[in-house]
């Protein structure tokens, strides 16, 4: 079943257009990735879904029900969360008063405890840091904050933007393992983006291939890492050789 | 000398909240709102209506005044300011300076209240008490424990209710408030609604000493450079620089040359810019954009 379906969708910032119909979806429980290089839209799906952005043209439907064009604060309450790219922390609030923003649209303080507890299990120095600004922690430590954050709100589908952004090989494979972990645990359903598109396949179990606002290929990520084209274009796994006729023409096809 | 002291930290203390409804929409909004004064001149008209028209109690008056001066600022945001969000800076700073003139205006046509000077009754009169060699005013007395509850208060509120921490999640980072499902309109909504309370507050608190008039508002001149030298976006710089400020020009209205007094809160403000240019509690790392 899935929990979100975009179809056709299209969104444009002024006059350039960022999404040239994006069609894809996400089954419940599952964690999908779309991959892409820089501008290639990635991040404005994500926002597009959260309602940051309006489409111009085409329906997204999460949990049966239509949300496009709707505030971004009722699609939160809908049961979306989302990890911003960047992390986005609020750096003069402290981690603890952070968190409780995370679970602004709630008001069950038993739930909201239980799920405090929840997040330091999976992030023990966040409890160490619980007075201490967001703003004076490091990178992986606000990273690990801005997905607890968006835990809080208890979503039914989170929506991860670049999570490994700015990250140390050793960090973002900590974080990609706590992902796991979450959809395993607490059978979440993630959407992720990611440039780190080896890390990425590892983790999610399906993957769209996006390119100037266009999905250009889809498939399991089992098999996306074995294609050619994503080896070499996102993996960086060069074919032997510089043939670089050849590989001009393949590119091109996918537009 | 510590009766001056009494009388500037007093006058300071007005200044602190006028700079502090600055601060409190500017670090919400990214917007400087001139009409801050005058949302206090009205503020201080309502009051006066309510005590003097209505013949209601002094404390009666200070919540009618505060509440409906809330429900101005919030229709101001939303009907003035809303349609022209994402506008640039200096378009919206236009727009309350031109929100400033009309109210101006509109009292002025208000019958009842129009271009006359009133006085102000207050409980505390214009009795002093005698505590050791100083003489105490009560109205200043009254005027600083108002003040220091109000500013209690509003830390309360800021430090501990949901809403409070919204409102500074709000200010800090809206992209991520959005996506905490936190209502960001309604909260710039509320900040507008709260910074003009604090306004009508501080008109009530200001009232007994300069009487009531559509020009009253003007005082904002004044508070504007106690924000900058708190550092603008800084609360505790806004009251810090209110203080500093009223006492600066006490002390100069005692002991320097006639007229000194009125540029006195501008020097202030040169002598801390230069010497730290994002004012004594500016942040000296600014947000990430």
């Amino acid at each position: 079943m899935n929990i979100l379906e975009l179809a056709n969708v299209e969104a444009s910032y002024g006059p350039v257009r960022a999404l040239r119909g994006v069609t894809l979806a996400v089954p419940k429980g599952k964690i999908v990735t779309v991959l892409g290089a820089n501008g290639a839209g990635k991040s404005t799906i994500l926002k597009t879904i959260s309602g940051i952005i309006d489409p111009n043209k085409g329906q997204i439907r999460f949990a049966g029900e239509e949300i496009q064009r709707r505030d971004p604060a009722w699609i939160v309450r809908r049961g979306i969360g989302h990890v911003p790219e960047g992390r986005e922390v609020f750096p003069l609030l402290t981690v603890d008063e952070n968190l409780r923003m995370g679970a602004y649209t709630r008001g069950d303080a038993a739930g909201i405890a239980q799920d405090l507890e929840m997040v330091y299990a999976y992030f023990p120095i966040l409890k160490e840091r619980f007075r201490q600004e967001a703003g004076l922690l490091s990178g992986g430590q606000q990273q690990m904050l801005a997905i607890s954050r968006a835990l809080l709100s208890r979503p039914k589908l989170m929506l991860m933007d670049e999570p490994s952004l700015g990250l140390s090989p050793l960090l973002t494979r900590e974080i990609f393992r706590i992902i796991g972990l979450i959809n395993r645990q607490q059978g979440m359903t993630i959407l992720l983006v990611e440039q780190n598109a080896n890390m990425a396949l590892e983790v999610a179990d399906y993957g769209y291939v996006l390119e100037v606002g266009r999905i250009v290929m889809e498939d399991t990520c089992k098999r996306l890492l074995e294609k050619e084209d994503v080896q070499e274009f996102y993996l960086g796994m060069k074919a032997q050789g510089v043939r670089g006729q050849r590989r001009w023409k393949k590119k091109k096809q996918w537009r | 000398m510590l009766q001056l002291l009494l009388a500037g930290v007093a006058q300071g203390c007005v200044y602190a909240l006028v700079a502090l409804g600055f601060v409190l929409i500017y670090k919400a909004t990214e917007t400087v709102n001139f009409a801050q004064g005058d949302l206090m001149m009205l503020g201080g008209f309502f009051a006066l209506t309510a005590s003097v028209m209505l013949g209601w109690p002094y404390w009666a008056t200070i919540l009618f005044a505060v509440a409906a001066m809330a429900a101005v600022g919030m229709l101001i945001e939303r009907v003035v300011l809303r349609p022209v969000l994402g506008q640039p800076a200096f378009t919206v700073v236009m727009i309350t300076i031109g929100v400033g003139y009309v109210l101006r205006g509109v009292v002025t046509m208000i019958p009842g209240w129009g271009t006359d000077t009133y006085t102000f009754p207050t409980p505390f009169a214009d009795g002093t008490f005698k505590f050791g060699e100083v003489i105490f005013a009560e109205q200043q007395v009254a005027v600083i424990v108002m003040t220091a509850a109000l500013v209690a208060v509003l830390y309360v509120f800021f430090r501990y209710s949901k809403l409070g921490v919204a409102m500074q999640a709000t200010s800090q980072n809206q992209l991520a408030a959005a996506y905490m499902g936190i209502p960001v309109r309604r909260v710039n909504m509320m900040i507008w609604g709260l910074s003009a309370g604090v306004a009508a507050f501080a008109g009530i608190l200001l009232a007994p000493a300069t009487f009531v008039h559509s020009n009253m508002g003007f005082i904002g001149l004044k508070a504007f450079p106690a924000a900058v030298v708190g550092g603008f976006g800084s609360v505790p710089g806004a009251i810090v620089g209110g203080l500093i400020i009223g006492l600066v020009e006490a002390f100069a209205g005692r002991y320097m040359p006639e007229g000194f007094k009125d540029i006195a809160a501008y020097v202030v403000v040169l002598a801390v810019l230069m010497i730290k240019p994002s004012g004594i509690f500016g942040e000296t790392a600014r947000k990430k954009v």
